[in-house]
């Protein structure tokens, strides 16, 4: 008994973790399927979906119960292992990084010293899982939306990086709790404009999005990698973007805007946590607005874009943040 | 404290488990695209065993560099090539089978042994030394410099060993 009680907290705290994972994870995807019909139907000037419960808020609820009734449907060509695995694989790993994430100064699941690593590693798996997803549908849309996955995420990863690697410098951590306790004064976003916008151009290409969503481009491949899937299978797929969008967002949230550093409410301990959600909030408003506003670019544009500008001023950003520590 | 114990235990089996089932499809599967797959899986399960040895930082450099990048860059190259629909002929038959296992093994097992019969094994009673993230950088950067440096004159080699191979295809092409 006495090891029973010696693991139970632990075994609590595990259990929580999961638990609102989970609950971040789908009420996020629910939220943000929500909003993004509706802003970008109020960007096209027309109301979005209207029938289902008033102004329509019960739309994706009725969604996820039509999609979980869906058929799976595996195509006859393709490697059905690999076909029914690649979705898990997706959506398997974005829970990891909502561990590390600091919510607010006391509302966080473990304060690891590596913690954008831990993201940063996560958020590499689920392109492998698009590269199997696609390549395993055997599909020539599938094919060429992954080829345009892979070159775009490869190459936006690295400004991403290097764009955040100038705050750490400046906090000497990875950990990021140390990030947001080291902005106390002023945001990083005041320091390192220049950081904080080549990282917002970097998490859109990132996260598949318009106007760099290329690999599901409707026009020309249909919808891309996961043009075969269907039912729960494509809605996997669409949760882990979603998250994505969230995990990338508070990454931003973190290492420039100040993390949950606001203005303490009275009568609430935690009131970190609010600042930090409306400040997620609001950049991935940013990120559906520019989605319904901007036309697709090309894609030779795309990449000349990241690799003639966005990497070059992200280094030449690396090397003055690094000679200014060193100086002061 | 010993439901800990069994906890790691599970997991060091599954986590072998996870890395010797992916090194035996690495080598066994017909499909290149599948022997890429596991061999995704082997490298997660050597960084799982990386944890299990109490350092996630190696972990997760494990499973940025090799299953986010190597991994990813070698699957594009195989879909990139041709995927032939009939699977390579079998060499391995009679008595070349036999013959090409004894071959592989040779050198392996005559070095295995040499090691093992050679080296003291010590259980550690404790943590030996210091395993942070601070110690790795700083003795990577001051005692190992020179190996690490080195590490990046070879991967520049190979940076412009590519950059020439895929310029000389390139011109191929259009001339």
């Amino acid at each position: 008994m006495e090891t029973f009680y010696s693991i139970l907290p632990e075994l609590i705290r595990i259990v929580i973790c999961a638990v609102c994972g989970a609950v971040i994870v789908f009420g996020n995807a629910l939220v943000m399927g929500y909003a993004e019909r509706k802003l970008a139907g109020h960007i096209m000037l027309r109301p979005g979906p209207m029938e289902v419960g008033p102004h329509g808020i019960y739309q994706l609820v009725i969604d996820g119960l039509k999609l979980m009734g869906k058929q799976l449907v595996v195509p006859a060509k393709a490697d059905p292992l690999l076909f029914r695995f690649a979705p898990l694989l997706a959506f398997a790993p974005v829970f990891v990084p909502l561990l590390v994430l600091p919510f607010s100064e006391k509302i966080q699941g473990f304060d690891l010293d590596i913690g954008l690593l831990v993201i940063l590693a996560l958020a590499s798996i689920n392109l492998l899982a698009i590269l199997i997803g696609g390549w395993a549908s055997n599909n020539k849309y599938s094919l060429f939306g992954v080829f345009r996955a892979v070159s775009q995420n490869v190459a936006y990863e690295i400004p991403m990086l290097l764009s955040l690697l100038a705050v750490v410098f400046m906090t000497n951590s990875f950990s990021l709790k140390a990030v947001v306790a080291a902005q106390s004064p002023v945001w990083f976003i005041v320091i390192q404009p220049l950081a904080f916008l080549i990282y917002l151009v970097s998490i859109v290409a990132e996260t598949n999005r318009a106007p760099f969503d290329l690999p599901e481009a409707e026009s020309e491949l249909t919808a891309g990698f996961h043009t075969e899937y269907s039912g729960m299978s494509f809605s996997l797929f669409v949760l882990a973007e979603y998250a994505n969008m969230f995990i990338v967002s508070s990454v931003a949230t973190v290492f420039f805007l100040g993390g949950s550093s606001g203005i303490p409410l009275p009568y609430f301990e935690y009131s970190g946590i609010i600042w930090f959600m409306l400040k997620v909030y609001s950049l991935m408003f940013f990120l559906v607005w520019i989605r319904w506003t901007y036309p697709r670019t090309r894609f030779d544009q795309l990449m000349n874009f990241c690799w003639k500008y966005l990497i070059p001023f992200a280094l030449v950003n690396l090397l003055i943040t690094v000679v200014m520590v060193k100086l002061l | 404290m010993i439901v800990y114990r069994y906890l790691a235990e599970v997991l060091f089996y599954a986590l072998v488990i996870l890395t010797f089932t992916g090194g035996i499809m690495t080598v066994r599967s017909k499909l290149l695209m599948h022997a890429v797959l596991g061999l995704a899986a082997t490298l997660f399960g050597v960084a799982g065993l990386y944890f299990h040895l109490g350092s996630p930082f190696l972990a997760m450099m494990q499973i940025l560099i090799y299953v986010g990048a190597v991994c990813i860059i070698i699957v594009l190259g195989v879909m990139l090539g041709n995927t032939p629909d009939q699977l390579a002929a079998k060499h391995l038959t009679g008595r070349n089978l036999p013959l090409a296992l004894l071959t592989c093994s040779a050198g392996f097992i005559a070095l295995f042994v040499a090691t093992i019969t050679r080296t003291e094994f010590t259980v550690a009673t404790e943590k030996v030394g210091d395993m942070s993230i601070e110690f790795v950088g700083e003795s990577l950067l001051l005692q190992y410099c020179l190996a690490f440096e080195l590490i990046s004159v070879i991967l520049l080699t190979a940076i412009l060993g590519s950059i020439i191979l895929a310029r000389g295809g390139r011109e191929g092409k259009t001339s």
